[in-house]
């Protein structure tokens, strides 16, 4: 039996358990219609993990595929983006094994320990920082500082903060505990906000005076 | 409230999963705490620039491509 699939707060099932539905019903257009909702965003997830245009194009197709092979294992109990992001995570990371020729890799890598770092550079920044670049720097800034990160930070920052997934969600996808979750999401985070003050600072010679002792 | 203890909920203010009592004392700690004002300001700043720009487009050609690629492989049942 399936179970019904709801909004959260409301007594709509989620209009992909509709389409899920016709797909297994043999009606192939309604995938094509989860396909077009969904393949932007497994590309960014994929190109984030894999860093690689080539493997982040492959992760899309392979995953959407696979997703397509084993639609019958998918429980209504779970959302379907959230499914299959759990599928193109997988995929990718044994994309990048297959890259390193066989090693393992796992979203545990390069994980630091320091628990207790907090924030050094206490630069206010600009107002509406982002308009000192163009559309082409910016997004090359905003890619640089993003790869920096240990790939255990970035696959949750990615998945809370950019594809919008809750924290419970990013901890099933990823297979980590909730707290496990919070804490690189905030190590991630201002990890982030101080590699990007280096371009989006206020000047020096503007730079507002903050307390000498604040820690 | 120390800088430590605000670090340790700064996530929680920003994705505002606190509860009133908690968001007033963080509040509190903002108003006569210059660094912790910028860290909140300029991480919430980050977060936001993120998810407002598309750092790894997909040009429609290419995702057409790659899109006729699945369900043709899709309609043959894979």
């Amino acid at each position: 039996m399936t179970t019904i699939q709801l909004v959260a707060g409301e007594l709509e099932p989620h209009p992909d358990v509709a389409l899920v539905e016709r797909v297994r019903g043999g009606d192939v257009s309604a995938y094509d219609t989860l396909v077009r909702k969904y393949e932007r965003q497994l590309f960014r997830i994929a190109q984030h993990i894999t860093q690689n245009r080539e493997d982040a194009e492959d992760v899309m197709q392979d995953a959407f595929l696979k997703a397509y092979e084993k639609l019958e294992q998918f429980q209504g109990n779970s959302k379907f983006y959230t499914w299959l992001v759990r599928i193109a995570v997988n995929e990718s990371l044994m994309r990048l094994r297959k890259r390193r020729t066989g090693k393992m890799v796992s979203i545990d890598e390069d994980i630091e320990t320091d628990e207790g770092s907090v924030p050094r550079d206490l630069a206010d920044w600009a107002p509406d920082p982002e308009q000192n670049y163009n559309q082409a720097e910016l997004a090359e800034i905003l890619r640089k500082t993003v790869q920096g990160l240990p790939q255990g930070f970035r696959v949750v920052f990615v998945l809370r903060d950019v594809e919008g997934l809750s924290t419970e969600e990013t901890a099933e996808t990823l297979g980590l505990s909730i707290p496990a979750v919070k804490s690189r999401l905030l190590r991630a985070r201002l990890q982030l906000r101080e590699r990007l003050s280096r371009y989006f600072r206020r000047n020096k010679g503007i730079q507002k005076g903050l307390p000498k002792k604040v820690l | 409230m120390t800088c430590r203890e605000f670090l340790a909920l700064l996530d929680d203010l920003i994705d505002d999963t606190v509860t009133a009592e908690t968001r007033a004392e963080l509040q509190a700690h903002l108003g006569r705490c210059g660094h912790c004002e910028v860290v909140f300001n300029t991480t919430k700043k980050t977060i936001e620039i993120y998810r407002s720009h598309e750092i790894y487009d997909l040009p429609t050609g290419l995702r057409d491509r790659l899109h006729a690629a699945i369900m043709a492989r899709c309609k043959k049942g894979c």
